[in-house]
């Protein structure tokens, strides 16, 4: 037998053992859970670590599109709990876990707690936005449910006095964290609901891990904030914290500060908003006045009320008429009565003898006859001769 | 007549007898009482426009004092 023939090179095993490997059904789909050491965030996005617990050690590999999809950071000590496949490193013939998923140990049975009683509480109605109560627009008195100590109760009190320095703050000091910190909270609301304490509440907490923020995922406070007859703002953690208490609450703040906000309203703005309103008022006002003015100015400047006798022009005209109709007649009658007249005098004119007399003609008369034959005159007939000027008495000799 | 559109009862009908009176067709009568009525009509039209602006400017003026939120 020869050696040099059976003798493989180190490719060829440490292929062999990768295909091994890559064929074995238990080693393609894995959970691990261990403990992270040796961590590397490596410049091309890559994660490398050691996974270990008390007695070994495995290397682990998570490429940059799986990290990017961590909900946190890793870092040396975390327990966390991986999924990926097992896989052999040829060059260093080792083998690594390559990672997919990883999460914190631990997180898991509280987030599948979180999950079923959202499902439950939201099945029973409690998010039901027909439930949600208005939040007052000026509050006189905020209650805060939070920690005595610590940097939330005094950015409340700064944001609240800043919008509003004459509201009143009442703090109602809670534990937010650990155990039996939820009954606390639970009693602060109930205690602040019974002796009617203030117009809004504000349950608040910092920003921090799914296990500090729990106290607020828990049934007794959902319930709680549920019953409450003052409307509640929940305002705990950070912007991507969504607890159980957001879904209840009638206000969902992201950060504590903005659930001051949202409970004290800005004094200037609301001076503001009165004044604005107030000229959108006034200019309403004056358009409608403007406008009648203008309705009537219309009227008024008909031709009616400008000329009132144009109303009479045609029954003026119309009498004038008649009145010229009139004259005309008369005139015309008249002047026809004149011109016949005329016509008769200049008639008689001609007829008349006394024209003749002027001439020197005379007229003889008798007892006021006229004389028109030598007959009819005899001796001592007293006669009238008639000339232009005048009668003379004669004697017929 | 209630007093809440007695402006615009009268401002309808003052313009119903600025027509009827521009279209001329009533006799002369009518043309007189109408015109008395319109005058009437405008008189009151007038002054309660003259009331309503006065109140609205004693309205701005107590307006323009400050106020403080309660």
């Amino acid at each position: 037998m020869n050696y040099q023939d059976l003798a493989i090179t180190v490719t060829q095993l440490n292929n062999y053992i990768k295909e091994k490997i890559a064929n074995d059904e238990f080693l393609k789909e894995i959970f691990i859970k261990g403990e992270i050491s040796n961590f590397k965030h490596h410049y091309t996005g890559h994660l490398y670590f050691t996974l270990k617990d008390e007695n070994c050690l495995v290397k682990c590999i998570m490429f940059k599109t799986y990290a990017q999809k961590l909900k946190f950071e890793p870092k040396d000590g975390a327990k966390v709990i991986i999924y990926g496949n097992v896989s052999v490193f040829e060059r260093d013939g080792v083998y690594q876990i390559y990672a997919k998923i990883m999460e914190e140990d631990g997180i898991g049975s509280l987030y599948k707690e979180y999950e079923e009683l959202k499902l439950k509480l939201e099945q029973e109605g409690l998010f039901k936005v027909e439930h949600k109560q208005k939040i007052p627009k000026l509050p006189k008195i905020v209650g805060v449910l939070t920690s005595q100590t610590g940097s939330v109760i005094r950015d409340i009190i700064n944001v609240g006095t800043r919008r509003d320095p004459k509201v009143r703050i009442r703090l109602y000091p809670v534990p937010v964290q650990g155990e039996g910190a939820a009954i606390k909270i639970a009693e602060g609301i109930r205690y602040m609901n019974t002796n009617k304490l203030a117009d809004v509440l504000i349950i608040a907490r910092g920003g921090g891990s799914i296990e500090d923020l729990w106290p607020f995922n828990e049934e007794i406070v959902a319930r709680e904030i549920y019953n409450s007859q003052i409307p509640i703002i929940s305002a705990v953690g950070h912007e991507t914290d969504f607890t159980i208490a957001d879904f209840v609450a009638d206000l969902r703040a992201p950060t504590p500060s903005a659930g001051a906000e949202l409970a004290i309203p800005d004094r200037e703005e609301i001076k503001q908003n009165i004044n604005i309103t107030k000229n959108r008022l006034k200019v309403a006002l004056n358009k409608k006045i403007e406008m009648e003015k203008l309705r009537y100015q219309k009227c008024m400047a008909s031709s009616i009320f400008k000329d009132p006798t144009r109303l009479f022009q045609d029954e003026y005209y119309r009498l004038d008429k008649n009145i010229k109709d009139l004259e005309k007649y008369i005139k015309n009658k008249k002047q026809e009565k004149e011109s016949r007249f005329i016509e008769i005098i200049a008639k008689l004119d001609t007829l008349s003898p006394l024209k003749t007399l002027t001439r020197g003609y005379s007229l003889v008369e008798k007892s006021g006859k006229i004389i028109k034959n030598k007959k009819e005159l005899k001796k001592d007939d007293i006669i009238d001769i008639r000339f232009s000027d005048g009668k003379q008495k004669v004697k017929v000799i | 007549m209630s007093e809440i559109n007695k402006f615009e009862k009268n401002m309808e009908n003052l313009e119903k007898i600025v027509a009827e009176l521009e279209k001329g067709d009533l006799n002369l009568e009518e043309s007189v009482a109408k015109f008395e009525e319109g005058m009437n009509l405008s008189k009151q039209c007038s002054k309660m426009l003259e009331d309503a602006e006065k109140r609205i400017t004693i309205l701005l003026k107590e307006g323009e004092e400050d106020f403080s939120v309660e």
